[in-house]
């Protein structure tokens, strides 16, 4: 299959390849440039494990082909933490029990990192309403809720 | 002295990985020269294959193989059952990792492709050919034993996977002589497990030195290693099985499935490493599926609400064939439950394993209690209801006293010790139970048009209700019905003894061992055999360890999942982790002070006995000045320049732990609903539970486990189902279809506990990863079901959608 040529800035490091057009950002995200904190959940779009930012806001990054990523900046769970100091939504995750297992939690904590940006002081229930694209099977959520509102807190919103 | 370690809510040592996304899953493992496999799966739920041909496939761009049935016969063995139940007729059926003739599910493997690329081995499954001949499907448990039902196997005459009774007391004399009794027809349907992570295996087979290397996605390595042994016929010892980061199991990642099978067959025919991972439909296609119940149940009783006898016959849907431990779910973790935490003299479960077109059915988070606790607690409402009681009182008139060390139950399990009055107590008054009550006798009055009158608690008289005013003309605010459900449990966990493994049929024991190493630094590893994914006893056995030992925490680091590194261990499943590993891990920490305290009587110059141990220091009784610290004692004993004579260097020690009994823990929840009368809209208002799990390493682990666990048990009252056609056509086949539980959907769980400590187990631990699911589906039913009685309305099939509750309204002729 034809090749296109895409250049993509993930986490602050331009990358130039080649892809099939077909290739989904995820993949082209996890196997082309060996980025694997973002996962793969579903095939239907349900599930929020691949979410990543994408200009500035959330996609989900196996509902997206590579090539409409190019020309794009891309923050993946990797370049969440600045230079090696968490963020402080990864460290109320950690602090609060926001994961068992760990498989949904760059999604949960990508999207979070988008819905307090949009509303960096929501309540409990608005912080339910925006994880609606986001399942996880271990937490029951309410640890994923409690981190994010902490995180709101810490963040001074 | 500090606050204690063991008690402690510390945050998770493994997160930190984890939240960075450096965490390495199966899917993330890859190797110099990978390549891809995919399998193709029957698009026929039962059917023979005539022929397949796989000529396009073979030369489509980067394809390096096909393999078919033809391919792996004989080469990997039938892939066997390691639960095959005595007594009981199991009819072990052959299950090959690539069917040869007959496809019997929707998930059969047919072929498996091997490319250059994921994209390359997906495209070229669609270039195979195969000529089936459908046959007729047998989809529905209980059908599946009827005359004229399409058969499975030949082996297996009507479908018949086996025949499992247990009973304790007389319950023959106790039906006939019965004041009361009461029938009701159990659905519990199946269910899909859906671990985040999808299954995924990468095998990688060293042709020169006969060894094979398999990730996988297991939780259970040790036992993966054993079966992919039987399978493949490489030597166990010439395999190592790594479970790296796994992304949740809930029992659908303790079976050895065809497909990691199939990947081990591509890599050693091929001499390269092989990745496969399947898709999330592939997944509910053919990873396990859970529950799949039909069950007729009586239960009798006096007048005055003692419960005589509980008695049923279960049809229970094994899928195609058995999975690794199919057939001992729906007996020995489920027909041994139904006493629960009620005194019930004589007790019959009858049980039938069948097999159905489907995909196999297997353990699912609770696995064979979550059908009993349901079962029981569905009775005893249904016998509250018929008698005019309240839910909680008919509890109270069967609970089994409060006991510390051991009551023999009817069916023969001795439990350990519970108190479950007062677990029902405590969350009884934390919800103010009373209160909840009065609310809902005012929410009958509003919606019935009958006003705001108190109905008291007993609200078993409700049905004489004036149920005549249309409610058209209320407020739409005032047509919610509370219902209120309320649930007391006790389950079987830890298990749990090797004898009686054996005796029940399990192919394997049920022990773990734990090896604990001291480095000269007073640094600290623990190897466990066990397999957590996402429990957290990397961080709770480093407690156990701190605390026995005094070493900090963070100088303790727990490895595990890897079977080239860490000792024979039997996985991570039915809540034993904690209780049989973490017992290992305690009695290695005492074998090392027992070491240290012969070592430091040594340095100080002064006897064994007069050494005394606190916080990491040993010391000289009335001297505490004169002390070796546990750092000092690590130096020393692995220098090794001065140690008493006939001492051994090192300070590392192993244990095998093989508990002497099950555990059960207990405890009562509470769930309180809102049910829209105009719509059947239900929703979870707030949902209590108290749980007694023994001692608690770690609260807030305990916590987290309690709402997952509630949170999947809800799924199953309210949303979750899979739904199979006449043709055996999986439905709910992705996740657009199946509707698993969402933030927004749910209330804050409202956690408590209470604390009886397990009399035989070194920790005083019982087990708390099942208990959440365990309880709140029925608690979540009862609720639901309570809040439709000016209705009449006594049963209902789950999921509990909108539509079954508002058709079930209509129905009652009741406005
Ligand atoms: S992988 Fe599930 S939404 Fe993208
Ligand atoms: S932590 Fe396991 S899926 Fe969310």
């Amino acid at each position: 299959m034809a090749k296109i040529p895409i250049q993509v800035t993930v986490n602050g490091q331009t990358h130039q390849a080649e892809v099939e057009p077909r290739t989904l950002l995820v993949h082209f995200l996890r196997e082309d440039l060996g980025l694997t904190g973002t996962k793969i959940g579903c095939d239907t779009s349900q599930c929020g494990a691949c979410v990543v930012m994408m200009n500035g806001s959330t996609v989900k990054s196996c509902t997206c082909l590579a090539v409409q990523a190019d020309g794009a900046e891309v923050t993946t769970i990797e370049g969440v933490a600045d230079q090696g100091n968490l963020h402080p939504i990864q460290e109320a995750f950690w602090d609060n029990h926001g994961l068992q297992c760990g498989y949904c939690t760059a999604g949960m904590i990508m999207t979070s990192v988008e819905l307090l940006q949009r509303n960096p002081n929501p309540t409990a229930e608005q912080v339910r309403a925006g994880l609606e694209g986001n399942l996880c099977r271990c937490t029951g959520y309410q640890n994923i809720v409690k981190s994010v509102l902490a995180a709101a807190e810490r963040m001074g919103g | 002295m500090t606050t204690r370690i063991f008690g402690s809510g510390i945050r998770r040592r493994e997160d930190p990985r984890l939240i960075t996304g450096q965490a390495t899953y199966t899917d993330d493992v890859n190797l110099p020269g990978m390549v891809y496999a995919a399998i193709l799966r029957s698009p026929h739920a039962h059917a023979r294959i005539r022929s397949i041909n796989t000529d396009a496939a073979k030369s489509a761009p980067g394809v390096l193989a096909v393999y078919t049935g033809a391919d792996t016969e004989g080469v990997l063995n039938a892939i066997p059952c390691a639960w095959v139940v005595p007594d009981s007729d199991v009819k072990a059926v052959p299950y090959p990792a690539i069917a040869t003739d007959t496809v019997r599910y929707t998930g059969d493997a047919v072929a498996a492709v091997v490319a250059e690329s994921r994209y390359q081995a997906e495209d070229a499954l669609e270039l195979i050919n195969v000529d089936y001949e459908i046959l007729p499907a047998n989809v529905h448990a209980e059908s599946a034993m009827n005359e004229g039902t399409p058969q499975l196997h030949e082996d297996a005459p009507n479908n018949q996977a086996f025949h499992w009774v247990a009973a304790g007391g007389d319950t023959d004399s106790a039906f006939a002589s019965a004041e009361v009794v009461v029938t009701d027809t159990i659905i519990q349907q199946r269910l899909i497990p859906n671990a985040m992570e999808p299954r995924s295996a990468v095998a990688s087979y060293l042709s020169s030195m006969g060894e094979l290397t398999i990730w996988n996605t297991t939780q259970n390595p040790h036992i993966a290693r054993f079966v992919t042994s039987l399978v493949t016929g490489v030597p166990e010892h010439k395999i190592r099985v790594i479970a790296p980061e796994v992304g949740g199991g809930f029992g659908a990642k303790i079976p050895v499935y065809p497909w990691e099978m199939i990947t081990a067959f591509c890599s050693m025919k091929l001499g390269r490493p092989v990745k496969w991972t399947e898709t999330r439909s592939e997944n509910y296609q053919s990873s396990i599926h859970g529950r799949d119940h039909v069950q007729t149940v009586e239960i009798a009783g006096t007048r005055e609400g003692k419960i005589t006898g509980i008695r049923s016959v279960v049809h229970a849907g094994m899928g195609a064939y058995l999975s690794t431990a199919g057939p001992g779910i729906p007996t020995i973790l489920h027909g041994l439950m139904y006493s629960g935490p009620y005194d019930i003299p004589n007790i019959k479960a009858d049980v039938y394993g069948v097999f159905t077109n489907t995909t196999p059915v297997d353990a699912y988070r609770g696995a064979g209690r979550p059908e009993a606790t349901f079962l029981v607690e569905r009775m005893v409402d249904l016998l509250a209801n018929e008698l005019n009681l309240d839910p909680v009182e008919i509890r109270r008139r069967n609970l089994i006293p409060k006991f510390e060390d051991g009551f023999d139950i009817s069916l023969g399990l001795t439990y350990d010790s519970g108190d479950y009055q007062g677990a029902l107590d405590k969350v009884l008054e934390h919800v103010n139970y009373e209160d909840l009550r009065r609310q809902q006798a005012q929410s009958r009055g509003q919606v019935t048009g009958n006003g705001h009158h108190d109905h008291g608690h007993d609200h078993g008289h409700d049905h004489g209700h004036d149920h005549g005013h249309g409610h058209d003309d209320q407020p739409s605010a005032t047509k919610e019905l509370i219902g209120i459900g309320v649930t007391t449990y006790c389950e079987i966990c830890g298990i749990g003894p090797s004898q009686v493994a054996g005796a029940v049929g399990f192919g394997g024991g049920l022990w773990e061992s734990a090896i604990i190493r001291f480095y000269a630094t007073g640094k600290v590893n623990v190897f466990v055999g066990t397999s957590p994914h996402g429990q957290g006893e990397e961080t709770t056995f480093a407690q156990i360890v701190s605390d026995e030992l005094g070493v900090p925490v963070d100088d303790v680091e727990v490895i595990h999942g890897d079977t080239d590194n860490t000792p024979m261990g039997w996985g991570t499943y039915g809540s034993r982790t904690t209780v049989i590993s973490g017992a290992a891990v305690a009695l290695s920490s005492r074998k090392i002070k027992d070491k240290a305290i012969g070592l430091a009587a040594h340095l100080l110059e002064a006897a064994e006995e007069d050494i005394e141990y606190e916080d990491g220091k040993f010391f000289v009784r009335g001297s505490p000045d004169r002390s070796q610290s546990i750092q000092d004692i690590a130096l020393m004993a692995n220098v090794a320049w001065n140690m008493p004579a006939g001492m051994e260097p090192g300070l590392e020690a192993s244990s095998f732990y093989d508990t002497p009994n099950f555990t059960f823990p207990f405890g009562a929840h509470v769930a309180v609903v809102t049910v829209d009368v105009d719509n059947g809209h239900i929703v979870l208002q707030r949902y209590a539970a108290v749980d007694d799990c023994g001692n608690q390493i770690n609260p807030m682990i305990v916590e987290g486990q309690v709402h997952g666990g509630v949170v999947q048990g809800a799924g199953q009252a309210l949303w979750e189902g899979a739904v199979y056609d006449e043709d055996g056509q999986l439905l709910t086949g992705s996740m657009l279809d199946y509707a698993l539980p969402k933030a927004h959907l749910l209330p804050d769980i409202e956690t408590l506990s209470t604390v009886t400590p397990s009399p035989h187990n070194p920790l005083g631990v019982k087990g708390i990863g099942e208990t959440g699911t365990i309880a709140s589906t029925i608690t979540i039913y009862n609720a639901v079901i309570d809040a439709l009685k000016p209705f009449g309305i006594t049963r209902l099939e789950m999921p509990l959608t909108p539509e079954k509750v508002w058709q079930a309204i209509q129905q009652s002729g009741k406005p």
